[in-house]
């Protein structure tokens, strides 16, 4: 038995919270910063992507297209994803629900505790995963929260693929027979 | 730091604390719902959904913000998202709640975060191929469904709420 856990706030209420923080972050950058932000995440990845490239090989950056069209800088966005890694942190430590995890108990259900086998896994299925998001332009904060909360008809197909190939993949590799 | 950086952090601060509070940060959750056997994660982005949904309409049709839809690319929404679905399916982590995993001690995330960054180069050396083919295939341009459907967003907002109430009614019925 794994040792009792404090439970966290009900998903609706928290889900709500960040719909208000949404609507408060959309009005001050747009007050703020003159220019309307919509949570997201994956171009952050794009960014830093290049810049571990462009410390070794700053011309490569300089001449892909999609760099330059992306822009490899340190930006709003950016610094919003260091701080869900601080807000997490924050939450975590404060209701004792902070607990280091080498593999997922999930997976470990599934696939056993092999470290090396869940890094595969989960590196390959990054790589799937970022092309997938930069291909379609947005995740499930780009498209999910942001995209349907602005009713994008692209937003809500997005989710369908995401969600529903997700699905299936996941019915295949973990339902245990 | 400047003032985008600062509301950047902030913003993000905010942001993974609900994510961690709503216990959506967790490989379990996210699969779990794949699985039909634990909607946390949609009970979280439905009720986000919802609340943004009304707040927004109403700032955008005050013409305070704008609004900025993303393109609907037919090629890019089915070969993209099902990509997408295969690679959350195996990592069990979204972009965004990867990072967060970290942050509450659930380091593997890390190794999804690795392959997500080769991802990232992988389409940035790429991207001219996809650009002249999967992109090019089917741009219906930035359309939002009220402009699809040809009905006030109000309608679209109100539909919205009601499905998504019935929704968590389904999930609380079957203890999901």
């Amino acid at each position: 038995m794994e040792q009792k856990e404090t439970k966290g706030w009900s998903p609706y209420l928290a889900g709500a919270l960040v719909g208000v923080l949404a609507i408060v972050s959309v009005y001050l950058t747009t007050i703020l910063l003159g220019k309307s932000m919509y949570l997201g995440a994956s171009t952050t990845f794009v960014r830093a992507a290049g810049m571990l490239i462009g410390s070794v090989d700053p011309s490569y950056i300089a001449d892909n297209a999609y760099y330059v069209k992306e822009k490899v800088i340190i930006d709003w966005q950016f610094m919003m994803i260091v701080g869900i890694f601080i807000g997490a942190f924050i939450a975590s430590k404060m209701d004792g629900s902070f607990k280091l995890e080498a593999v997922p108990p999930e997976w470990e259900a599934r696939f056993g505790g092999s470290v090396t086998k869940r890094a595969i896994s989960a590196v390959l299925g990054g790589i799937f995963m970022m092309i997938g998001a930069r291909m379609a332009d947005g995740c499930p904060s780009g498209h999910g929260l942001s995209g349907m909360m602005q009713m994008s008809v692209s937003s809500y197909v997005a989710l369908a693929f995401f969600f529903g190939v997700g699905a299936l993949v996941a019915n295949i590799i973990y339902r245990k027979k | 730091m400047g003032i985008d950086l600062t509301l950047g952090l902030t913003t993000g601060i905010a942001f993974g604390f609900l994510l961690q509070k709503g216990r959506v940060l967790r490989f379990g959750k996210q699969v779990g719902a794949m699985l039909f056997k634990d909607m946390t994660i949609f009970k979280f982005m439905l009720s986000a959904i919802v609340v943004g949904m009304f707040g927004i309409l109403i700032l955008a049709d005050q013409g305070i913000i704008t609004q900025s839809h993303k393109p609907m690319n037919v090629g890019a929404l089915v070969v993209g998202g099902s990509l997408f679905g295969i690679g959350w399916a195996v990592m069990g982590f979204c972009p965004g709640t990867a990072v967060g995993a970290i942050g509450e001690g659930r380091w593997h995330a890390v190794f999804g975060i690795v392959g997500m960054l080769i991802g990232a180069a992988i389409y940035a050396q790429y991207y001219p191929f996809f650009k002249s083919t999967v992109l090019s295939w089917a741009d219906f341009g930035k359309i939002s469904l009220p402009q699809l459907l040809g009905v006030s967003p109000w309608v679209v907002a109100i539909g919205f709420t009601i499905i998504t109430a019935l929704m968590f009614r389904l999930f609380e019925k079957k203890g999901v």
